[in-house]
């Protein structure tokens, strides 16, 4: 009960990847693919900044006169995935639109009808 | 069946990442780059946030290469979803109610104030250019959800866009001249936990804010009226 | 203490409700559920501007730009 307990982050992250992995993996429906693709984004950020979390630490933040630079948490996983999670929302644009592009050209977003056919 | 025969290389990899996971351990000091710079930031930056120290100053080259992976994200969503503009109007929508448009009006300057607010302190307060950036991108949401008489013109977008883009550079080409190397913080930095502090950092926030909100909503534009 | 464990749990939940969901509407409310958790989960890691992008980006424009894709390819095939 006490590994559930210390490592409850790691193991939320990394449900969330497998789970991710799945959609990618098992679904025919081009929207779905893409939503397990925002699934293993959200799943690895939430990994990056589980490591650097200090217990009892605070946020590196210098506020007030009672905060010191020993008791903070580590702060370049957080500085990381603050600009990750911006880029994966591009990139899960760019997928929406050749998706839409996909469905105007061939008239349907399912994969299995898809794979078979030719220029 | 073919989903039964995945859950079994899936289960080997969990099994083997779980086993990694054993191994590192949770809530323990893990590196040394990351003390260094909580020690010396307020020192060497002037900006009282240390994340804000990281993404512009120590690591601010990162940080150009990110804005720059954002306008090609940008650049790709309007390249795709650019064939077939016949109108630019989107048909068959009803006009919302007298209360809808009002409560978009009233709420529109506000929202684009609270992202102004989030970029302008980024060096101070949680927060920063990113954030603050898709804060603003969300008041156009709301102004296309629900009174769509305004329009952001793709031509402002785009202009707004490549002048924060090319200022941020242009920032970086005059730290080269003014403290000698590229993006060098050469204004004075001033007393900690002021607004007038931290030398360039809050002119480069203010730029990326500006860019981020510009992309984003052009991105929301491209998606919405290309005409169907 | 118990908090952490309560989130990830409904996270988890979430995440399955987002994969086994028949209709795409529902799948991506629940994905937008995802993102909420995962925000509260990082202001609890002492993160709090990666929480703040996390919940301007993740629950609002990421299920907007899902919920205009769907519209234009009509569900589906």
């Amino acid at each position: 009960m006490n590994f559930l307990y210390d490592y409850t982050y790691y193991l939320g992250a990394f449900g969330l990847v497998f789970i991710g992995l799945y959609v990618i993996l098992t679904r025919k429906n081009l929207i779905r693919v893409i939503i397990g693709l925002s699934l293993l984004e959200t799943g690895v950020n939430l990994f990056l900044v589980s490591l650097g979390y200090v217990r009892g630490g605070t946020a590196p933040i210098f506020s007030g006169s009672g905060t010191e630079a020993a008791g903070m948490v580590d702060p370049i996983p957080q500085a990381l995935v603050l600009t990750s999670i911006v880029i994966g929302m591009a990139v899960l644009a760019l997928a929406l639109s050749l998706a839409i592009r996909l469905y105007r050209h061939a008239g349907t977003i399912d994969l299995a009808k898809i794979r078979g056919q030719r220029w | 069946m073919r989903k039964i025969a995945l859950l079994v290389p899936l289960a080997v990899i969990a099994a083997g990442a779980l086993a990694v996971l054993a191994e590192i351990p949770f809530g323990d000091r893990k590196g040394e780059v990351g003390e260094y710079y909580l020690r010396e930031g307020r020192d060497q930056t002037g900006a009282v946030n240390i994340i804000t120290s990281v993404v512009v100053g120590y690591r601010g080259f990162d940080t150009l290469g990110e804005v720059t992976i954002l306008f090609t994200a940008a650049v790709g969503v309007g390249a795709v979803l650019k064939f077939a503009k016949k109108s630019g109007k989107d048909t068959g929508y009803r006009p919302s109610s007298l209360i809808l448009r009002t409560g978009c009006r009233l709420l529109f300057p506000l929202i684009i104030l609270v992202g102004a607010y989030i970029f302008l302190h980024g060096h101070l307060t949680p927060g920063g250019g990113f954030p603050g950036g898709a804060v603003m991108a969300s008041a156009w949401l709301l102004v296309y959800l629900g009174c769509r008489e305004r329009r952001i013109s793709a031509r402002a977008a785009g202009a707004v866009e490549s002048a924060s883009g090319a200022a941020f550079v242009l920032a970086g080409l005059a730290g080269l001249v003014g403290g000698g190397y590229f993006l060098a913080n050469f204004l004075p930095c001033g007393v900690a936990g002021t607004l007038f502090s931290a030398g360039i950092i809050p002119v480069i926030y203010v730029l990326i804010g500006f860019k981020v909100g510009a992309e984003l909503a052009g991105i929301i534009d491209n998606l919405l009226l290309e005409s169907g | 203490m118990i908090l952490p464990v309560l989130l990830t749990a409904v996270m988890l939940a979430g995440a399955l409700a987002a994969a086994v969901f028949r209709e795409p509407v529902s799948a991506v409310i629940a994905l937008g559920l995802v993102s909420l958790i995962a925000a509260v989960l990082f202001y609890l890691l002492q993160a709090p501007d990666v929480a703040m992008a996390e919940a301007a980006i993740g629950t609002g424009l990421t299920t907007a730009i899902f919920l205009i894709a769907i519209r234009r390819t009509e569900g589906g095939g």
